[in-house]
């Protein structure tokens, strides 16, 4: 049985390691840090941590007053709400400025289950992609989450890591490289291009499509801006599919980064899998990955 | 600077926004002519700041919260010594470090780019947190516009602000009861601010005349009490200083064409 951990529990940990190292920083919630895992840094720097209440709008701004004065801030809430609510806030009191603030939001996507569609971040990459001079990190585990956290301390600027809620299984260990994509496993036949959970389905597809005839590379994206638009084209030159798989609309998101970068290419079909322009609902994750096209079966199915 | 001395500075500062606006074409006059002597009492009397030394991180901070009054923050800032007085006309000029709205990254003396309404006193309180960590005795002030009070974000911030006992944060709300759409009263009634930010804990002290420097400054020299942030509720005249602007609704963002600038201008020189 393989080790799962939450991105969200790996960050919350892990913040409290670089808080150790780094007095500047500092951490920002919004009533949320009991599920984001901020509280673990509360508990160990309270002077540190700033719970802004129900109020985004206000964290971001605060947190942008705060790296103002030199201090280098972690924002956390569910991503809906700080890339949905504070949207603005972030564009405008961030990204503007060019301000050294660490948005860290969890709860992303439809594996936030239970909850529904008011909570399941479907844009949050698109809205963030959006905005110049964001650096957009998606970690597909908990090993890569701290690889996240080291990576966006290097950049003076604005950087969201998007996180989960669900528990998810811990991969092998690789290299982390910003803006590099990881070709976790190579082939000739399907490309299939993740990020964040589709990760681990993919590389279970892949095994399956092996025993299938089919040669499948899976390559994880967790740079989606500034996006590794080389690799993504050496993969349209070489296989006959392109398959795109992600936890988030497929308006805006990784696929649309994808077709950007492969567009006056030919030879190949591309297909793009995710939530297909609808709002979440509420299912177990598991149910929500079948039903929104996205787990294992459906992306074996996809490069058949 | 003596009072008289300061009084023929706030002209001067006028006659600069009248300049800026008119080079550019565009702007707002009528919020930034009502919050000159708000200005000039932070910029010339209150604030601890150096021209030579505009990061120095003791340094008190300004936030223009209301931040389409550029032309008056620029233009104390060039009075005050920030950059030449000379560069003034080249408010919302392509590639000009004088932008539509503060940036940070381009105007020297400029602590937060800002045009967003609410967003300014919200990005202050942040500063206020900051400073207050760090032990850092910097003041941090934030003006505001009335219209402003609508957003919000301007809540959440004075909650926090109380919350965190942030009495270096001193917010001054440049009331002149004017917006777009018409008064704030017709658009949106904002209603007793005083009472207002009294609820949300702030210590409260009201100018009943924002536009006599004297009574900016005692505001501005009360004394402050502790663990509560501040909030001084100005009253303003909009488009203070030049007779056809004042009190007028439509001078919140049209510039003086040829004409009208040549008229303000000579009313200001008596």
């Amino acid at each position: 049985m393989s080790e799962t951990k939450a991105t969200r529990a790996a960050y919350g940990e892990y913040l409290v390691e670089l808080g150790a190292k780094n007095d500047k920083i500092v951490v920002l919630d919004a009533d949320l840090a009991s599920a984001t895992q901020t509280g673990k840094f509360r508990a160990a720097y309270p002077d540190r941590f700033f719970n802004m209440g129900i109020a985004e709008g206000s964290m971001i701004d605060a947190a942008a007053g705060l790296s103002a004065v030199g201090l280098i801030p972690f924002a956390s809430t569910f991503a809906i709400f700080g890339t949905g609510r504070a949207y603005e806030e972030i564009r405008n009191g961030i990204a503007y400025p060019g301000f050294n603030v660490k948005l860290a939001f969890t709860h992303s996507g439809i594996s936030v289950g239970e909850d529904g569609g008011s909570h399941q971040a479907i844009e949050d990459i698109a809205l963030m992609r959006v905005i110049p001079g964001m650096t957009i990190i998606v970690p597909c585990d908990a090993n890569e989450t701290r690889k996240a956290m080291d990576a966006a301390l290097e950049i003076n600027g604005p950087v969201y890591i998007r996180l989960s809620r669900l528990a998810t299984t811990v991969l092998e260990e690789r290299e982390f490289k910003l803006g590099k994509a990881n070709v976790l496993r190579d082939g000739d036949d399907v490309a299939l291009i993740c990020c964040g959970l589709t990760v681990e389905k993919c590389l279970e597809a892949a095994e399956d499509l092996k025993e299938k005839g089919i040669s499948a590379a899976v390559i994880n994206m967790h740079t989606i801006k500034p996006f590794d638009e080389e690799t993504v084209r050496k993969y349209a030159g070489k296989c006959k599919k392109i398959i795109t798989v992600e936890e988030h609309s497929v308006i805006g998101g990784l696929g649309d980064a994808v077709a950007s970068a492969i567009c006056g290419m030919s030879g190949f079909t591309f297909k793009k899998l995710g939530v297909q322009d609808m709002f979440g609902q509420s299912g177990k994750p598991a149910e929500l990955f079948k039903e929104y096209g996205i787990d294992t079966e459906s992306i074996v199915k996809a490069a058949l | 600077m003596g009072i008289t001395e300061l009084q023929k500075l706030c002209t001067r500062v006028r006659k600069d926004i009248l300049t800026e606006t008119h080079a550019a074409g565009s702007g707002h006059p009528g919020g930034s002519l009502s919050a000159v002597e708000i200005m000039v009492a932070l910029y010339f009397e209150k604030m601890k700041i150096d021209p030579k030394n505009p990061k120095d991180e003791n340094r008190d901070r300004f936030v223009l919260s209301k931040g389409h009054a550029a032309p008056v923050l620029y233009a104390v800032l060039a009075e005050r010594g920030f950059f030449d007085v000379a560069e003034l006309p080249r408010l919302r000029k392509l590639h000009s470090f004088l932008q539509g709205h503060p940036d940070e990254k381009k105007c020297p003396g400029v602590d937060v780019s800002t045009g967003s309404l609410g967003q300014g006193v919200s990005i202050a309180t942040g500063m206020a947190m900051g400073l207050k960590l760090q032990n850092n005795p910097a003041e941090v002030y934030a003006l505001c516009g009335d219209g402003e009070m609508q957003e919000g974000l301007v809540w959440e911030a004075a909650q926090a602000a109380a919350h965190y006992k942030l009495d270096n944060l001193t917010v001054i709300i440049d009331y002149n009861g004017l917006q777009i759409d018409g008064s704030n009263k017709e658009v949106m009634d904002v209603r007793d601010l005083g009472e207002k930010y009294r609820a949300f804990g702030f210590d409260v002290t009201e100018v009943q005349d924002g536009n006599d420097i004297e009574q900016v400054l005692k505001a501005l020299d009360t004394p402050k009490k502790e663990n509560m942030p501040r909030m001084i509720l100005c009253h303003t005249l909009k488009g203070k200083g030049v007779s056809y602007m004042e009190g007028q609704v439509g001078w919140h963002g049209k510039a003086p064409n040829d004409e009208e600038y040549a008229k303000a201008m000579a009313e200001l020189e008596v």
